[in-house]
């Protein structure tokens, strides 16, 4: 019965009015064909380059030799940033398998080989809802993220939660706004004209607004993206999204 | 080496028109930019795609600085005969990459 219950429940909770939307839902039609198709995604060739990069040994093994097909990672990336002594970006978890198992170096972020690393994952999770990783510890790091997304910042003293929250769905000259759910990184973004991930997104924003970026790897930018995650929870997983 | 994806159908009937699209992996570095010392990057560009069916040319393209990275091209063929479909992309550098496909005409 109450396993009955719940099966209700999970059932009548999209029913309720959902005004989330992701950035897909509000780009065009041609954005959104080119991120549908396969063959037309620029970011299947990071997911390629991550798959091959799976099996390759670096420091004398691969990331296959423990986990084995790519495949087991489904659903891993939709649990991110989760809490192991630290909080762990997937970028960070990615790096820290790789110093301590594989004994090799950690890739600098941005690389091209930790995005197409992180692609390949993310990518197995694709179509699952967003599931935020229940260790309690992470409550605490969400609560910081929130308070940073709140936090007005830079020489034009916009918080995030001003575009993001209170005029998401307006026009920022003559870009809409999105609700800023990271539904779908690594994204390709048409204006990088490369794939990048949320915590270079994060720290682009942080630029438009006059900021200094916190660097790549901060327990700011961790926070953020563990405040994020959750405030998007549910909503189903795309990477590689293509944005505009 | 670039990555490709590449679209084509498994099998079309015999005198229709079919679409194929091309997508390559390639920076497109259009020769305009600094770097960060200030000296301009040298251009890197794919110039040139060809798309031969069975030996036989039937699209090509010239490309120029303003085309994005990872250039995609997307144009049509009529059915003739099955075989292969070959794609090269020739860069600045003069290599050459060649892609086939597989088409089955019924």
């Amino acid at each position: 019965m109450r396993r009955l219950a719940l099966a209700l429940a999970l059932v009548v909770l999209p029913a309720e009015a959902d005004d989330r939307r992701s950035g897909f839902d509000v780009m065009g039609p041609d954005t959104q064909a080119m991120q549908q198709d396969d063959t037309a995604n620029p970011g299947i060739l990071w997911v390629r380059d991550g798959e091959a990069l799976w099996t390759r040994a670096d420091g004398g093994k691969s990331c296959a030799a423990c986990h084995g097909a790519v495949e087991s990672m489904r659903g891993a990336a939709a649990r991110y940033p989760v809490f192991d002594g630290a909080p762990l970006s997937l970028e960070q978890r990615i790096n820290r398998c790789r110093t301590t198992h594989q004994g090799a170096t950690p890739l600098a972020y941005e690389s091209q080989e930790l995005l197409a690393l992180t692609a390949v994952v993310a990518h197995q999770s694709r179509g699952l809802p967003i599931t935020p990783d229940a260790d309690p510890h992470l409550g605490a790091v969400r609560a910081e993220g929130e308070r940073l997304f709140r936090q007005r910042q830079g020489q034009l003293d916009l918080a995030c939660s001003q575009c993001h929250d209170d005029n998401a769905g307006k026009r920022l000259a003559g870009n809409l706004i999105p609700q800023g759910h990271p539904t779908g990184y690594p994204v390709y973004r048409l204006e990088w004209q490369g794939m990048g991930s949320l915590q270079r997104r994060l720290r682009n924003c942080q630029g438009a607004v006059r900021a200094e970026p916190y660097a790549y790897g901060s327990a700011e930018l961790v926070a953020l993206e563990a405040y994020l995650m959750a405030r998007a929870g549910g909503m189903p997983l795309e990477t590689p999204a293509v944005r505009p | 080496m670039p990555r490709t994806l590449i679209n084509v159908p498994q099998s079309v009937p015999r005198g229709t028109v079919f679409e194929i699209k091309t997508l390559v992996s390639h920076p497109m570095e259009t020769g305009f930019r600094p770097d960060e010392s200030g000296r301009l990057r040298p251009r890197d560009i794919i110039h040139t795609f060809v798309c031969t069916y069975n030996g036989e040319e039937v699209f090509r393209a010239e490309l120029f600085p303003a085309i994005a990275a990872n250039p995609f091209l997307s144009f049509t063929a009529v059915a003739t005969e099955s075989g292969e479909l070959a794609f090269h992309w020739t860069d600045d550098h003069g290599a050459i990459h060649t892609e086939t496909a597989r088409i089955t005409v019924t």
